[in-house]
């Protein structure tokens, strides 16, 4: 077993003392699918950068893959982020143009692979996000649901240690959603070890793990049993 | 604790210029519009040096045909009587005895003034001279017969002239043939020369055999300029000897000059570009580098998303530098390109309107490219240094 993310008492403070995070525990496990849910404003896109490495915390030790993200140079991080962690936004950001192929194999720029390898690798992602015969198309002729699993191959494609995704239905209408939180299901049960962010009950409920926040703070960390998804078991390491 | 080092992975060239071109790309409009100051400025300074710099190969290919190799003897100021001085009759053949002078020709001045009739009164010279000139004398010039013949032994002997290339054009005539009074008699026109650049005052001169100007105008035959053909290594050993040849006596009396000096000062005044419209040309290119600096300012801050999407995905602040400097020299230099093609293309329509060969000094088109990677790295800089420092946070955030 092994812990992917591992945070101990953190703590945010914006410029101007708004505190969105206060003392968050939170340890995730290799394999792991969880929600994070909470209101609006309760501080989870605040969570998801830190946990994603893009910001540091104020107080409290954030551990990534076993770096202890404190000790990282900027440089060092932005490694940590090329090698270790998926990111999904809720607006996609795929850059307009260019093929689905090619905003793929961009999640793998900065991994030291020849091109070749980045542009093979990523028509392998979006055969695997079910985009197999949409390689070609751009962004502008995708639907929203088609985008965001591109966005999702992308945020695969380099095999990461955690995807984060923020809101990833947020811009999407039900079916779709449901077509990309399936994908995330099928992914976990892959082995990706799988952190969405929401505000919808009933996206999270359907996850094998919740951890709910509200003003900054984890109140509540529960682990659903039912529905498992075939293939086996999901591990669930949640605190309470 | 993990082995791995968290090194970040390189960007080869080839990703660099795809990362860098990738915002050009997408807004071709805008590439062309603040690209194009830099072509402007790149072109005018190209044009400048280019058009002087044909204008200067057409004149040093002028001098190659013409040679610099002619010298030319003219009698001086006496110095006792303070008149004109007379050269020697006999000069034009001891200067032919100098080693190394392979041709000699003379002409001398006569009275009668050319016109075209009796209408025309005797003081309208139209600025036009009349010569006796020696047989030899097209050769050591290098001349040429632009129609009819030259004089010779046989047609020297009758009133017969032939007229330099101005001569004919301000007598309007054209053809071979007509007639043009000189004195109290008619001439018959028996040839027209093309132009001579070293000798000019043979371009307005009406030429007439030795013997016929003694017979029918009163030639005293004594010569008023010699010119002197020699190899190109004695040039200086015989421009030694030449006065005292031409005049054992009074060699004081002689004056000698190198007709071809004037074309090099000339060539040499002609290389030197016009440098007002040269910093013309470099206030374009300044004006230019403004325009790409806001071009990239503007792209940083439309591209935020982008930005903190790559800092997702993974690249350092130094990738975002060099990402958006790659994207100012991208741009500058496509609008350099275009600016030497277009300076290029002026100089070339202007030396071919004008006759001459088509130069484009190298060091011209390599120091209008220095300038236009300067200025798109001093442009781009700030506005990446900007990119790099965005926080991705803030990059991210939706609106
Ligand atoms: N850059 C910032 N500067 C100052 N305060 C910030 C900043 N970003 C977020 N906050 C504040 O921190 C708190 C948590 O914000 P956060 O974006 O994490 O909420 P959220 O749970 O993601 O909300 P939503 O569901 O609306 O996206 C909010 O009160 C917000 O106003
Ligand atoms: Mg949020």
């Amino acid at each position: 077993m092994t812990t992917v993310v591992e945070l101990n008492q953190v703590t945010k403070e914006y410029p101007g003392g708004v505190a969105a995070l206060r003392g968050v525990d939170l340890h995730i496990e290799r394999g792991e699918l969880l929600a994070i849910v909470g209101p609006s404003g309760s501080g989870k896109s605040t969570l998801l950068h830190i946990v994603g490495t893009l910001d540091r915390p104020t107080a409290g030790t954030v551990a990534l893959a076993g770096h202890d993200v404190a000790a990282l140079s900027d440089r060092r991080l932005s490694a940590l982020r090329a090698r270790h962690i998926g990111f999904v936004f809720q607006s996609f950001h795929l850059v307009a143009g260019v093929s689905a192929r090619d905003n793929v194999a961009e999640g793998l720029l900065y991994s030291g692979l020849a091109r070749a390898e980045r542009r093979r690798r990523a028509a392998t992602a979006l055969e695997r996000v079910g985009l197999g015969d949409r390689m070609h198309h751009r962004p502008h002729e995708l639907s929203g649901g088609q985008r965001q699993r591109v966005a999702i191959a992308r945020a695969v494609v380099g095999e990461p240690d955690l995807l984060l995704a923020d809101e990833p239905t947020g811009a999407l209408d039900s079916a779709s959603g449901e077509a990309v939180m399936q994908l995330l299901h099928d992914l976990n049960g892959d082995g990706a070890t799988i952190a969405v962010i929401t505000h919808d009950g009933g996206i999270a409920g359907a996850l094998p793990r919740q951890v709910r926040i509200r003003d900054g703070q984890v109140v509540e960390d529960t682990c659903t049993r039912a529905p498992l998804p075939a293939g086996g078991e999901v591990p669930c390491h949640a605190t309470d | 604790m993990p082995r791995d080092r968290l090194t970040p992975a390189r960007l080869g060239p080839r990703d660099v210029v795809h990362v860098g071109s990738a915002g050009l790309r997408s807004r071709p409009m805008r590439v062309v519009l603040s690209a194009l100051g830099i072509a402007i400025g790149i072109a005018t300074m190209i044009a400048v040096v280019g058009i002087s710099a044909s204008s200067k190969a057409q004149l040093l290919q002028q001098l190659d045909t013409l040679g610099t190799n002619m010298l030319k003897v003219a009698p001086g100021q006496d110095m006792f009587s303070g008149e004109k001085a007379k050269l020697p009759k006999e000069a034009p053949g001891m200067i032919g005895r100098i080693p190394g002078v392979e041709d000699v020709g003379a002409v001398g001045d006569v009275k009668p003034t050319v016109r075209r009739s009796e209408k025309i009164p005797k003081s309208d010279t139209s600025g036009l001279s009349v010569k006796a000139a020696s047989e030899s004398l097209l050769k050591a010039l290098r001349g040429t017969v632009r129609a009819g013949t030259w004089l010779n032994d046989a047609n020297g002997r009758y009133p017969s002239v032939v007229l330099g290339s101005v001569a004919a054009e301000r007598l309007g005539i054209t053809v071979p043939g007509q007639q043009v009074l000189i004195g109290k008699q008619y001439f018959t026109v028996i040839g027209i020369l093309d132009p001579l650049p070293l000798a000019p005052e043979i371009e307005r001169a009406a030429l007439v055999g030795w013997q016929a100007a003694g017979t029918h105008l009163d030639f005293d035959g004594h010569p008023t300029q010699i010119y002197e053909r020699s190899t190109d290594t004695s040039v200086e050993s015989v421009h030694k000897l030449l006065a005292r040849t031409t005049d054992p006596q009074n060699p004081q009396n002689v004056e000698i000059s190198n007709p071809s000096a004037t074309l090099q000062a000339k060539a040499a005044t002609e290389g030197a570009f016009d440098s007002l419209l040269l910093g013309l040309g470099g206030v374009a290119l300044l004006v230019g580098g403004v325009g790409v600096a806001n071009t990239m300012i503007i792209s940083v801050l439309e591209r935020r998303h982008e930005i903190g999407l790559r800092r997702s995905l993974g690249a350092t602040r130094g990738q975002i530098r060099i990402q958006f400097v790659t994207e100012s020299l991208l741009l500058s230099g496509l609008g350099g390109l275009a600016g030497v093609v277009l300076g290029a293309a002026a100089t070339y329509v202007f030396a071919a309107s004008g006759g001459m060969p088509w130069a484009i000094p190298p060091w011209a088109v390599g120091g209008g490219f220095a300038a236009t990677l300067l200025i798109g790295s001093v442009a781009g800089l700030y506005p990446a240094v900007r990119a790099a420092r965005l926080p991705p946070t803030l990059a991210l955030q939706a609106g």
